[in-house]
C-alpha cells in the first residue's frame, strides 16, 4: 500500500510536467489547429538556456523568468517568421515544418552544449518533512509551481481583456477580427506563451531526467497522450489529462512489477514506457478522439 | 504525369480524374537501367568504382525504395506518416531473424519480409483509418518514437537478441559469377528497385491507383463515386509498408547488422525528408530523395564541419540542422520537391518554346 501511494505521488509529479507540455500543445492547437511536434525540443532548448544562465551565476528563480521571456520571444518569432506564411497550406506542409523545427532545435542544442549528459541542480531545498518517504521535495515543488502557473494562466484568460481577446481569436477568428481584435498577433502571443509554459516544464523536469538533447522525447509523447485524454481542444482537460497519464504511467510500471514478482511472468515494466504512451495515443484517437472533455467537432460538408 | 505535380488538398480542380493517357516509358529510362546494371562489369572490373562505392550506391537505391513507399502513401493517398521507420525496422528484423535463426537463403527472406510488413501496415492502417491529417501524423509519430523500445521487448529477445542486435553476413554471388559481394548485392538491390518502381507506376495507373488519388483530392466525391475508402486506404497503407519493409530487409542484408538503436526516430525523419525533398507525389522524386538521404547521411558531417569553419561559426553545426533548414526552406521554395520544381521548369520551357512556334 505504501508503495502504491508512493507511485501515485511520483505519478502526480511527472504528471505535472506532462500537464505543462499538454497545455502548451493545446494552446497552439486551439488557435491554429496544428499539433506542434517541436514543442518538446523547444522545451528542451529552454531548459538548456536556463542551465546556461545558472552556470553564469544566476539564481534559478531569476534564470527561470529570464528564460521564459526568452522562450516567449523565440515562440513569437517562430510563429511570425516561419509558420504565419504557411497558415493556410495543407497539413503536410505544416507537419514538415514542425519536424524541421524539431530537427533544428535538437541538433542546435547538441551543437552548442554537446550531447553529454549534464546534471541540473534541483532549485528546491532538500528538507525532511512528514511524508517525505512518499514524495521528494523536488516533486512537491514541481507540482506546486505547475499548479500556481496553471492558476495564473487560467486567471489571465478568464479575467484580463488580453486573455479574452486571445480566446476570441482562437475560437472565432473572423468575428474577433470584426470586433477589432488583432488576430494575427494573438496567435503569435499564444505561440509565445506556449513556449514559455514549455520552458517551465523543461526547467522543472531537467533535475529529474538530467539534461541532454533527447530528454523530452518521452515527455512530449506523454504530453500528447495527456492532451488527447483530456480533449485536445480543452486546456483544463489537457491539464487533467496530463496528471492522469502521469499517474497511469507509474501505475503500469508498478503493477507490471507486482505481477512479475507474484507470478514470475513479465508483461510490462519501466522499459515499455513509450509503448504505453503509444497505446494510450492510439486507443484515444480511435475510440474517442475528442477525449474526456473535448468538444466534438462536427465537420460541415 | 498529369497529377504528379500536385500536392494533397491543393490539387487543381481543372485536372480531370479520368484516365490519363497510357504512359510510355521513355527510351532513356531503359538506357539508364541498362547502364546501371552494367556498372559492376565495367566500373568494378576496371577499378573505377570501389566496393565501398557500390555499397553506397546500394544504400542509395534502398532508401529510394523506402522513400517511394512513403510517397505512395503520403503523396498519392494523402495520408501522412511520420513513423515509417517502424516498418523499415520490421522488414530488417524479419530478414535478419530468418537468415540468422533459421538459415534461410537471403533472397527468400525478401518476399517474406515484404509480406510481413504488408500485414503490419495493413493492421496499423486499420485503426489509423479513422484518423486524418494531424492525428494520423501524431499516431505514427508515437509509433516511430516507441519503435526502438518495442524492439527491445523482453519476450522478443530470443528472436531479436535484444540491445546487441543481430549480425548477418553478406552473401557471395551464386554460380561463381565473377563479382564481389558488394557488386552482387548492388545488382540484387537494383533489380528489386526496378521491379518495385515498375509496380508502383502500374499501380498508380490502375483502378486502385486512381481511387488513391481521388481520395487524396476529393474524399467526398470519391465516396459518392462508390470508392470503398477504408479498403483503399488500408491497402495503400499496407503497400506502403511493404515497400519500406522491403527496403529494410535489403538494408539489413547489405549492412550485415540490425539493432534496435539503428531504427530510431531519426530514420523516420530521414524517409520523410527524402520524400519531401524529392517530390512528395513523384516517382522519379523517390530516386532524388534516396540520393539526398544517402548523401546527407554520408557527407553531412564533413559538409557541416566545412561550412562551420567557412563562416567562422563558434560552434560546429550538425547534420540535423541541415535537415531542418532544408525541410523548412523547401516548403517555401519548392513545395513539390526537386522533382516538382524541375517538372515546373520543364513545362515553362516547353510552353515558351511552344508559343514561339505557334
Amino acid at each position: 500500500m505504501e508503495q502504491f501511494i508512493q507511485q501515485v505521488a511520483s505519478g502526480l509529479a511527472s504528471g505535472a510536467i506532462y500537464a505543462c507540455v499538454a497545455l502548451a500543445l493545446v494552446m497552439i492547437f486551439v488557435s491554429t489547429d496544428h499539433l506542434n511536434f517541436a514543442q518538446g525540443e523547444m522545451a528542451m532548448f529552454s531548459a538548456y538556456l536556463t542551465w546556461q544562465f545558472i552556470q553564469w551565476g544566476l539564481n534559478f528563480w531569476i534564470a527561470l523568468p529570464v528564460c521564459m521571456a526568452l522562450s516567449f520571444a523565440i515562440g513569437v518569432v517562430i510563429e511570425r517568421a516561419i509558420l504565419r506564411p504557411l497558415h493556410h497550406q495543407p497539413v503536410l506542409s505544416n507537419v514538415v515544418v514542425f519536424i524541421g523545427l524539431l530537427a533544428i532545435f535538437h541538433s542546435m542544442a547538441g551543437a552548442i552544449w554537446s550531447h553529454t549528459i549534464k546534471a541540473f541542480e534541483s532549485p528546491f531545498p532538500k528538507v525532511q518533512f512528514a511524508g517525505s518517504g512518499y514524495i521528494g521535495p523536488h516533486q512537491i515543488g514541481m507540482i506546486l509551481v505547475t499548479v500556481v502557473m496553471l492558476l495564473a494562466l487560467g486567471a489571465f484568460f478568464r479575467f484580463t481583456p488580453l486573455g479574452l481577446a486571445m480566446r476570441a481569436a482562437a475560437q472565432n477568428p473572423v468575428s474577433a477580427r470584426l470586433a477589432g481584435v488583432n488576430v494575427g498577433w494573438m496567435l503569435a502571443l499564444g505561440w509565445g506563451m506556449a513556449a514559455a509554459v514549455g520552458a517551465v516544464a523543461g526547467a522543472l523536469v531537467a533535475p529529474m531526467v538530467y539534461l541532454e538533447p533527447n530528454m523530452m522525447a518521452s515527455i512530449l509523447l506523454y504530453g500528447f497522450a495527456g492532451a488527447l485524454v483530456g480533449g485536445i481542444s480543452n486546456p483544463a482537460g489537457a491539464v487533467f489529462g496530463g496528471f492522469l497519464v502521469g499517474v497511469l504511467e507509474n501505475l503500469v510500471g508498478f503493477f507490471g512489477n507486482a505481477l512479475e514478482k507474484s507470478t514470475g511472468f513479465y508483461i510490462i515494466g519501466n522499459g515499455e514506457k513509450l509503448t504505453v504512451a503509444l497505446i494510450i495515443v492510439i486507443t484515444i484517437l480511435t475510440l474517442k478522439p475528442s477525449g474526456l472533455f473535448g468538444r466534438v467537432t462536427v465537420k460541415r460538408v | 504525369m498529369a497529377t504528379a505535380s500536385s500536392v494533397p488538398a491543393t490539387s487543381t480542380p481543372t485536372l480531370p480524374l479520368a484516365l490519363p493517357a497510357p504512359r510510355k516509358t521513355p527510351m532513356w529510362v531503359y538506357a539508364a537501367i541498362a547502364f546501371a546494371a552494367l556498372l559492376p562489369f565495367i566500373g568494378g572490373k576496371t577499378g573505377l568504382i570501389s566496393n565501398f562505392q557500390f555499397l553506397q550506391l546500394s544504400l542509395m537505391i534502398v532508401y529510394s525504395i523506402a522513400v517511394l513507399g512513403l510517397i505512395l502513401l503520403t503523396g498519392f493517398n494523402g495520408q501522412i506518416s511520420l513513423g515509417h521507420g517502424a516498418f523499415f525496422a520490421i522488414g530488417a528484423y524479419a530478414a535478419a531473424i530468418l537468415i540468422d535463426r533459421w538459415g534461410w537463403p537471403y533472397l527468400a527472406t525478401l518476399p517474406v519480409a515484404a509480406l510481413f510488413c504488408f500485414i503490419a501496415g495493413y493492421l496499423f492502417g486499420k485503426p489509423a483509418l479513422r484518423l486524418e491529417g494531424h492525428y494520423l501524423a501524431l499516431a505514427t509519430f508515437a509509433l516511430a518514437v516507441a519503435t526502438p523500445q518495442m524492439l527491445k521487448y523482453r519476450h522478443l529477445e530470443p528472436l531479436t537478441n535484444g540491445v546487441q542486435g543481430i549480425n548477418i553476413f553478406k552473401p557471395d554471388p551464386p554460380f561463381g559469377v565473377p563479382l564481389s559481394a558488394d557488386q552482387w548485392m548492388y545488382l540484387v538491390v537494383l533489380s528489386v528497385a526496378v521491379l518495385m518502381f515498375w509496380f508502383a507506376r502500374n499501380l498508380l495507373d490502375s483502378r486502385i491507383g486512381r481511387a488513391m488519388r481521388a481520395i487524396r483530392d476529393q474524399p467526398l466525391a470519391a465516396d459518392t463515386m462508390g470508392i470503398d475508402q477504408p479498403r483503399v486506404k488500408t491497402i495503400t497503407f499496407g503497400i506502403s509498408a511493404l515497400y519500406v519493409g522491403l527496403a529494410g530487409a535489403l538494408h539489413a542484408i547489405i549492412f550485415e547488422f540490425v539493432s534496435p538503436d539503428s531504427f530510431r526516430f531519426e530514420l523516420s525523419i530521414a524517409i520523410l525528408v527524402g520524400a519531401v525533398v524529392g517530390g512528395i507525389a513523384s516517382l522519379p522524386g523517390a530516386l532524388i530523395g534516396g540520393l539526398f538521404v544517402q548523401v546527407i547521411e554520408k557527407y553531412a558531417e564533413a559538409l557541416t564541419k566545412k561550412l562551420s569553419h567557412a563562416v567562422h561559426l563558434p560552434i560546429e553545426l550538425e547534420p540535423w540542422t541541415i535537415y531542418g533548414i532544408v525541410l523548412i526552406a523547401l516548403m517555401y521554395l519548392m513545395p513539390n520537391g526537386i522533382a516538382g520544381g524541375l517538372a515546373k521548369l520543364w513545362s515553362r520551357i516547353k510552353t515558351t518554346s511552344g508559343n514561339k512556334t505557334a
